[in-house]
């Protein structure tokens, strides 16, 4: 059986160029920077948490009669729903929207969800053009790339990445680096595409029960261009983005971009209910797992994620490995708790990719209590027998010698010895300790605490 | 009030002057704490490794240690919360129940229970405070700066309350040092650079002494300040109140 590289591997690749190690950690903390000041601009944000996280919570409770619902509104309104059960369902039914439309050319607004159905390889082996209309998700597609973040798919590369990605595929002038004028090359490229485009396939932030609608929040307006343009919408949904009326809404758009970017609403927060005359509009409804995860008590609270991010930009982890470290769709903490349901073995080291700092469950808008997740699904794969047996075994041994105050004690007085005797080239060689690469082992003392204690007491009763 | 000074495994072994710190400011507020020696650990490396089961003897172990005192107080609030949080997969037997409740950190017993707002003595340093995770979002003993821009925390308080001492103001109040636990070694890349990144923003800002009230957080700051040889003392907070309470 071939073992996937671990995250700790993956990392180790991103660590080797400090410099931008540095960079990655100092532009998401300035992200997190601004989520904080929007957050503490905004005196009711912690109970506009708690009514999110209830919303949630009572959403996914009576998730099918909320799907029912809506599907009921949707096609009252003349929209056309497709349910689909895995990646593959959900590629196969746009494919065969885009078909009967008699479409090859397609624009895609951003959508977390087509990338982990991994539709644009599909499309493109049809015959299907499928460009990406988000500046972020258009550069790391022509540079043949996932996205490193849920809200900034590109924030692993900088400009100059950036400049010599649009030299290659664009025919801009070699070094430029000037955002403007790439910002500017990108536009006119992608206004072709726009044009051209016969199918929009757009994502959905939250979909509306009572309503039948689908919302989409963009700041580049790309969604509602490619969507006004093409003649037939595709809106691909997790099945756990509903709400259950127009009203709960606000409370999650105040959330979403305070969250995400520290701005207080989306650029554009587009409402999708009806097509327009002489067109059509499909929504696709998508499982992939999702009802997996909603059977399992322990972690079904992390399908109440809204996709902000807040969660990676925090994460001291994610900030120094990036996203491509996690080799997931969904990258960061929340990553970590959504894998492991899709295939616990491919994902089983992301649950330890943490420190367990609580810092994501303090930002988390929906009040996901992540790291608590992250520790759970430590517990179920240990249980499930996949962890290293270094450690599995180490961690019996380690049972044993701490339930045993004698041999607790012994073993304490031969490790501060054997560190003393062992010359520090063996006890801090690279290869065999991890600790020793970049600190010190602590300075073994002479006696520990119980022996100070125990000749303390003996002196004391003379 | 009966008191166990509850010791974390690797402070008995390799940090015991923090021990005899804790003992005996413990002692200077009118507190006699006694060491039960049997105790070993809290269980925490097995479990945050995922071998919860194989921790479940030593938090038996643990309870049955400390199950006759009234608290049990470790200068660790990692371990700490460890204690009051996971303990929660073994049998809730009242003895559990009251051990769980009863496990207090140094510093929240000596302002929360004690109710000593201030402790006399001076300190001529800059120090700088790392607000351990399991503390600080854990137990609630500070301001988490997710929540809100006030610094503030039982520690803090309690350092700015020495005489002479400054408190460096750092760029990042409450980011995670990169210990935790096992995953200083299974992700031990990652877990250097974030402690790196911490000592620096330390540095920057004045630090002299360098300190906390979880010396597991310390431990690995205290090996990466070694190894680059670093003008940089680390000493876990309560030997700066013994010393300084003299």
């Amino acid at each position: 059986m071939s073992q996937s590289p671990t995250h700790a591997q993956r990392s180790d690749v991103f660590l080797l160029d400090a410099e931008r190690t540095t960079w990655h950690d100092e532009t998401l903390w300035f992200v997190r920077q601004k989520r904080d000041k929007a957050v503490y601009a905004t005196p009711e944000f912690q109970e506009l948490r708690q009514l999110a996280s209830d919303i949630k919570d009572h959403t996914l409770s009576q998730l099918a009669e909320y799907l029912e619902q809506f599907e009921a509104a949707a096609l009252a309104n003349g929209v056309r729903v497709h349910w689909a059960a895995d990646a593959d369902e959900h590629n196969a039914i746009v494919l065969g929207i885009v078909r009967a439309a008699g479409a090859s050319r397609v624009v895609k607004s951003k959508s977390m969800l087509t990338e982990e159905c991994h539709l644009n390889p599909h499309l493109l082996a049809n015959g299907v053009e499928v460009i990406d209309s988000d500046l972020g998700e258009r550069i790391i597609q022509l540079r043949g790339e996932a996205p490193s973040h849920v809200v900034l798919p590109a924030i692993h590369l900088k400009k100059e990445d950036v400049g010599e990605t649009f030299w290659q595929h664009l025919g801009t002038e070699k070094g430029l680096t000037d955002p403007q004028q790439l910002t500017e090359a990108a536009r006119q490229h992608l206004r072709e595409k726009f044009l051209a485009a016969e199918v929009a396939i757009s994502g959905v932030n939250f979909a509306v029960a009572e309503t039948g609608s689908v919302v989409v929040c963009t700041n580049e307006g790309n969604a509602d261009l490619a969507i006004g343009l093409a003649r037939v919408h595709i809106a691909c949904m997790g099945m756990e983005k509903l709400l259950p009326r127009l009203s709960d809404l606000a409370v999650f758009t105040r959330l979403l971009t305070r969250s995400a970017t520290g701005q207080p609403i989306t650029t554009y927060t587009s409402h999708f209910t009806r097509p327009a005359p002489g067109k059509e509009m499909h929504v696709v409804i998508v499982n992939n797992g999702r009802s997996q995860q909603l059977g399992r008590p322990d972690f079904r609270a992390s399908l109440k994620c809204i996709r902000c991010g807040a969660c990676m930009n925090t994460c001291p982890v994610y900030r120094r490995s990036g996203g491509h470290s996690y080799d997931f769709t969904i990258p960061g903490p929340i990553g970590a708790i959504l894998s492991p349901n899709i295939d616990m073995r491919q994902h089983v080291s992301l649950p330890f990719a943490s420190t367990l700092c609580g810092s994501c469950t303090d930002v988390c808008p929906v009040k996901i209590d992540i790291h608590t997740q992250l520790y759970k699904w430590r517990q179920v794969l240990g249980a499930e027998g996949m962890l290293p047996a270094s450690k599995k075994y180490s961690m019996k041994l380690l049972s044993r010698v701490l339930a045993r105050p004698g041999l607790f004690k012994a073993g304490g007085v031969a490790a501060r010895l054997g560190l003393r005797l062992v010359p520090h080239a063996l006890s801090h060689a690279p290869g065999y300790n991890p600790w020793a690469i970049a600190r010190e082992l602590p300075a073994p003392p002479k006696q520990s605490f119980r022996e100070w204690y125990a000749h303390q007491s003996s002196v004391s009763a003379k | 009030m009966k008191v166990a000074l509850f010791v974390p495994c690797y402070v008995d072994q390799f940090y015991p002057q923090v021990a005899i710190a804790s003992l005996q400011l413990l002692e200077k507020l009118g507190v006699r704490a006694v060491f039960p020696a049997q105790q070993t650990c809290c269980g925490q490396p097995m479990a945050n490794s995922g071998c919860e089961q194989d921790a479940k003897p030593v938090y038996h172990h643990f309870v049955e240690t400390f199950q006759d005192y009234d608290y049990v107080v470790g200068p660790a609030g990692s371990c700490v919360y460890h204690v009051r949080k996971h303990f929660d997969i073994i049998d809730q037997t009242p003895a559990v129940q009251h051990v769980r409740t009863a496990t207090v950190e140094l510093f929240d017993f000596i302002t929360s229970i004690l109710g000593v707002t201030e402790l006399p003595g001076r300190f001529p340093h800059q120090v700088g405070l790392h607000l351990s995770c399991h503390g600080q979002r854990g137990l609630h003993q500070a301001n988490e700066s997710e929540m809100t821009p006030v610094r503030d925390g039982q520690l803090r308080r309690l350092l700015a309350g020495l005489e002479g001492l400054t408190l460096t103001e750092l760029d990042r109040n409450d980011e995670c040092c990169g210990f935790g636990g096992t995953f200083c070694v299974s992700e031990a890349g990652i877990s250097a650079r974030m402690g790196q990144d911490r000592v620096a923003d330390h540095l920057r800002h004045g630090t002299q002494v360098l300190t906390g009230g979880d010396m597991s957080c310390l431990m690995h700051l205290e090996g990466l300040v070694r190894r680059r040889q670093l003008p940089l003392q680390v000493r876990h907070a309560a030997e700066i109140f013994n010393q300084a309470f003299a």
